[in-house]
């Protein structure tokens, strides 16, 4: 579903992203962990050219987007996003949030864009709030808008940027259960997290990444009860 | 004060064509402003040199020396074309080419505004964070739905107050145009100086209803931006 081949970024001097290979089969749900400056959110920003890779190749779902005959904006219809500060629209609210992109990137009527974005906004808890904007719900109910968002493009990846790095921890389980329930659903996830817990629960493979590379990856189980790499031991270490 | 009611009527003539002249060329301004705000955010480097050379120009010349260009310099080139084309190719001369004073007006005033309006939608799409055009391009929209469903929304909100500012600057900066003939509130006062000789009752009124319109339009903007706020 997902393949990086000798992907590598720089910002400028910078080699943020040292020569990736890496395979994400359809429904499985991949973590990525690892200090900040570690890569892992640009690598993940690569997967659906929010950052254009210096050099290496991505593939989604068989198509090469770095081929620049690529249309990006039909492979990104394919891969939701989530962000760590959710960048829910603040102009619109919940569920305009949810149906803009069907209303005018797939052309859907008013109607069939409506229905589809309640559907989705029940799925993740917040059909009372469908009329509320952005700045009258808490930071746990704005990223689940977000999620409802991604969504409503019915795409088949759903990458997360730090889903929950900045939600007040009270909030943090809700936004968890909703993307346990995508993985329970069969969805392809990439998610950068700091969630280790979540990671372990939900995740068939971690990929731990160090200086831009990926120095470890396993089950949760083998990542997390026995790293064979010492840098893993110690971020482990001081994180758990 | 005998005077000041006398002329009173008469100035607010010149008043009413101030404000007409402002409202026309700071919409028109804006529509530039727009195209020209957005052509200095352009990836291409052609589009950006226009932008820029266009502000450069309109706000680093004089209101006076572009309405004397336009007004006075403009034409002398057309007739002068006229006369090159006639001499050279035999093509028969239009008639005389002149500036519709009205046209002229609107024309300095319009493309004045527009550099300044153009560096207004500039600041506001570029104060809506990076977050905002990266969500809507994940979503699959193009750069062109992006910024008209999702970012200049959000930046015309912002840039109310300061193109409120901008419309009273301009509504004082059309009095330079008396120097070219164009009979606004400025003129009036002028002529009826010419008439009457009491300049002191006679240009303070004027200054009275100057400050009234931009009273009137600051006020105007202090609520909308503090009901903007609170939305």
């Amino acid at each position: 579903m997902i393949e990086t081949r000798n992907l590598v970024k720089n910002f400028g001097s910078l080699e943020v992203l040292k020569g990736i290979n890496c395979r994400i089969r359809e429904g499985e749900v991949v973590c990525m962990i690892g200090a900040s400056g570690s890569g892992k959110s640009t690598f993940l920003r690569c997967l659906n050219l929010l950052e254009q890779p210096t050099s290496g190749e991505v593939y989604i779902d068989g198509v090469c987007l770095t081929d620049p005959k690529v249309d990006i904006n039909k492979v990104r219809q394919k891969t939701g996003m989530v962000f760590q500060l959710f960048n829910l629209f603040p102009h619109k609210t919940a569920l305009e949030n949810v149906t803009l992109a069907p209303k005018k990137v797939l052309r859907l009527s008013p109607k069939e864009a409506d229905e589809r974005g309640r559907a989705l906004l029940a799925k993740v808890g917040l059909s009372d709030k469908a009329h509320a904007y952005p700045s009258q719900l808490s930071g746990g109910q704005q990223q689940r808008v977000a999620i409802a968002r991604a969504l409503a493009m019915q795409p088949k990846v759903m990458l997360f940027d730090e889903p929950t790095s900045s939600l007040d921890p009270e909030m943090v389980g809700e936004v968890l259960a909703v993307m346990k329930d995508l993985a329970r659903e069969g969805m392809t996830m990439a998610v950068v997290t700091h969630e280790m817990g979540f990671a372990r629960e939900v995740a068939d493979r971690v990929l731990f990444l160090h200086e831009g590379q990926i120095l470890e990856e396993g089950t949760p189980q083998e990542i997390f009860s026995s790293p064979r790499e010492e840098r893993t031991r110690a971020f482990l270490s001081k994180i758990l | 004060m005998d005077i000041a009611i006398q002329i009173l009527p008469t100035l607010l003539l010149g008043a009413e064509v101030t404000l007409r002249l402002t409202v026309i060329s700071v919409s028109i301004g804006c529509v530039i402003g727009l195209f020209m705000g957005l052509a200095r955010l352009s990836k291409s480097r052609i589009l950006r040199a226009v932008g820029t050379a266009y502000v450069d120009f309109f706000r680093g010349t004089p209101l006076l020396v572009q309405a004397l260009v336009i007004y006075f310099g403009i034409p002398q080139l057309i007739n002068d074309f006229q006369t090159w084309l006639a001499v050279t190719y035999d093509i028969p001369r239009f008639q005389t080419f002149r500036f519709d004073i009205w046209a002229a007006a609107i024309l300095v005033c319009s493309l004045n505004s527009g550099a300044y309006i153009a560096e207004i939608f500039r600041a506001g799409v570029q104060s809506i964070e990076r977050g905002q055009m990266e969500a809507a391009r994940s979503l699959g929209m193009t750069h062109v739905q992006a910024m008209r469903y999702v970012i200049l929304p959000q930046a015309f909100k912002r840039v109310i107050p300061p193109l409120g500012n901008e419309f009273i600057l301009m509504l004082k900066d059309t009095s330079i145009l008396s120097a070219i003939g164009f009979v606004e509130l400025t003129r009036r006062a002028q002529l009826i100086n010419a008439d009457l000789v009491a300049p002191f009752p006679i240009y303070i009124t004027a200054a009275l209803i100057y400050l009234a319109m931009t009273l009137t339009f600051s006020r105007l903007v202090d609520w909308l931006e503090r009901r903007l706020k609170t939305e």
